[in-house]
């Protein structure tokens, strides 16, 4: 496990950031306009300045070299929008938000998908297994761009029991959590009732219902630990989601996150700022990945042995 | 009905009739799938008239009227500008199913070629192949897309490939596996033998064998793709005004929701139930179709 772990870390990582980095890099240069051609009124000779004092004038290959190597150093460089800053204090002065965010509506997915799943499980070909999938299936398919807006207007503006925007009282933490968390909510619920139908039949569980150990019981202690795991791996596909959604849900609840910021970056055509939220969000994933893997192996102690034949995604 | 089914076994029924056949009976009788069918055959014919049924022009705007509800001039209301909600609707379709079907082709596409290549050559080109294939999955390529679209002009062109671009992974995977399992099938071998060229094999040979798990996979592929153009377009990244699409109409509707609802909740509802539909029909396609899971 720890030579997979250190295999993974000292190899696997940074080849993979490499691969990301070098796409999106010249995927970025290669695109015509540049983060000064929205400012008309710049004379050439400015422009000029502009571009030799951050280096733009120079061979892509060498400020491609150049820009790795600060990379490695951790300097993501300067933003070109807001003078004066740095894209790592811009990071880290944003991501919190959308750390905790992704936090609450991650926890809300496992807490109301796992029960779902496992009520639905056990109580399988009933009425209420036929509602909670039917509500599942609709979880998947509204949009959080139409739920969003949909929970705003019932809940904030014609109940007003929440607020509809921003991001200082707890209270604002409420919708958009269940606006970016209900997708997961759904497919999770999907996920558990599958995979705890097919535990529910094995022998142990036989053997269990044999002791005469209560149903609940059963469910929590003794099938739930097997049936979990297709859930804890589909955790990492979810995360990457959850940075996707915050994007929308940011969005439309004006919350000042990294996702926020992202999209902006994007439209000013903020080169290292961009990049450097790229990057900074592949290296997320890399370490939410490796803790998943991890996460299966203390669930399933086979896995240990497999070595590095586990691979999440 | 069982008799002939014993009957047909000893005669020695062509296996692929008989495997459509009873593939078909499950999935018409699927409701959801079948009501999905419906739905969607109504949706679709309804955007592709659009420019022949739609009461007035997609960009025309009165802004005298300005937002009203429903009534008997226009079905659907109209927006702030005062243009018919039914027609932006039915344009927006049109860009909606455009997107859905030509990014998917795209996606077919690449990940049909990139699985074959990968499950063919096998070995160490594989293994690099793949894992460039897992590389791009544990990463959030929306972001691509969002960047490919601000930084080169947002065509609707752009768009297909694009969203195809991204797409593409889950694809790989599956038609890499059904070659890994095909590539040593005495069929395979035999034609190996007969000194067919690698060309030949691969269309007459591999292709039709993969074409199964691509479709269902594919009609699957279609709700994810449409939803993510709504998805760019509500970001103001996708199709830009004044032209229409759901994901626009629901930004629009979003912005107005207080004083003007159905604004919201029109094109949400569509967009939703659309893709509900296509779900439905998808989950239906693979459960008829996939052997595993065609225990009666």
């Amino acid at each position: 496990m720890t030579r997979f772990l250190l295999r993974r870390i000292l190899i696997e990582m940074p080849l993979s950031l490499l691969v990301i980095f070098t796409l999106t890099f010249f995927l970025i240069r290669l695109a015509p306009g540049g983060p000064f051609s929205a400012e008309k009124s710049v004379s050439p000779q400015v422009l000029h300045e502009l571009k030799r004092h951050y280096g733009l004038d120079k061979p892509l290959p060498v400020q491609y070299v150049g820009y790795l190597g600060s990379l490695v150093r951790g300097d993501l460089g300067p933003s070109f929008k807001y003078p004066g800053r740095k894209v790592t204090e811009l990071i880290a002065e944003s991501f919190p938000v959308s750390f905790e965010l992704g936090c609450y509506a991650l926890i809300f997915a496992l807490l109301f998908g796992c029960t779902a799943g496992m009520i639905a499980a056990a109580k399988n070909g009933t009425r209420f297994d036929f509602l909670l999938m039917s509500f599942s299936m609709a979880g998947i398919c509204i949009p959080s761009f139409v739920l969003g807006p949909l929970l705003v207007l019932v809940f904030g503006v014609l109940l007003g029991w929440l607020p509809v925007a921003g991001w200082s009282s707890p209270a604002d933490r409420v919708l958009p959590s269940i606006t970016l968390g209900l997708v997961y909510v759904a497919y999770i619920a999907r996920m558990m009732r599958g995979s705890m139908l097919e535990v529910l039949v094995q022998d142990y569980i036989r053997t269990a219902r044999a002791k005469g150990l209560s149903e609940g019981r059963i469910l929590i202690r003794h099938a739930l630990r097997g049936a979990v795991v297709p859930v804890v791996s589909f955790l990492g596909p979810a995360a990457a989601g959850l940075i996707t959604g915050s994007f929308v849900v940011e969005t439309i609840f004006s919350i000042p996150g990294l996702g926020r910021f992202f999209v902006t970056a994007a439209f000013n055509r903020d080169y290292t700022l961009i990049m450097g939220t790229v990057v900074f969000y592949a290296v997320i994933i890399m370490v939410f990945n490796m803790l998943v893997d991890i996460l299966l192996a203390v669930l399933d102690p086979r896995v240990r042995s497999m070595g590095g034949g586990v691979r999440g995604g | 009905m069982g008799v002939s089914v014993a009957d047909k076994r000893l005669i020695g029924t062509p296996a692929g009739d008989s495997l459509w056949k009873s593939g078909m009976r499950r999935f018409v009788r699927n409701r959801p799938a079948v009501g999905g069918c419906w739905f969607l055959a109504v949706m679709v014919l309804l955007s592709v008239l659009a420019p022949l049924i739609a009461p007035y022009a997609y960009d025309a705007q009165d802004l005298a009227t300005g937002a009203s509800f429903s009534g008997m001039r226009h079905l659907l209301g109209t927006d702030i500008l005062g243009r018919d909600l039914l027609t932006r609707i039915l344009y927006g379709g049109r860009v909606s199913f455009a997107v859905g079907v030509c990014a998917t082709l795209v996606s077919v596409g690449i990940g049909v070629g990139w699985g074959i290549v990968a499950g063919w050559a096998g070995g160490r080109t594989d293994a690099v192949m793949m894992r460039f294939v897992d590389i791009l999955y544990a990463f959030p390529f929306t972001i691509f897309v969002i960047i490919l679209m601000v930084f080169f002009d947002r065509s609707l062109l752009l768009l297909f490939l694009a969203i195809g671009a991204v797409e593409w992974l889950t694809m790989a995977r599956i038609v890499r596996g059904q070659v890994l399992s095909l590539r040593h099938k005495e069929f395979i071998e035999a034609a190996v033998g007969l000194g067919l060229s690698r060309k030949r094999i691969m269309t007459r040979h591999i292709l039709p064998n993969v074409a199964g798990p691509v479709i269902i996979y594919a009609t699957l592929t279609i709700p994810s793709v449409m939803l993510l153009e709504a998805f760019l377009s509500f970001l103001g990244l996708g199709v830009q005004p004044p032209a229409s699409s759901w994901g626009i109409l629901i930004r629009e509707g979003a912005e107005s929701m207080e004083e003007y609802p159905w604004l919201l909740i029109y094109p949400g509802v569509l967009l939703t139930a659309t893709l509900f539909s296509l779900n439905f029909i998808g989950d239906g396609l693979r459960d008829a179709f996939d052997p595993r899971s065609a225990r009666e």
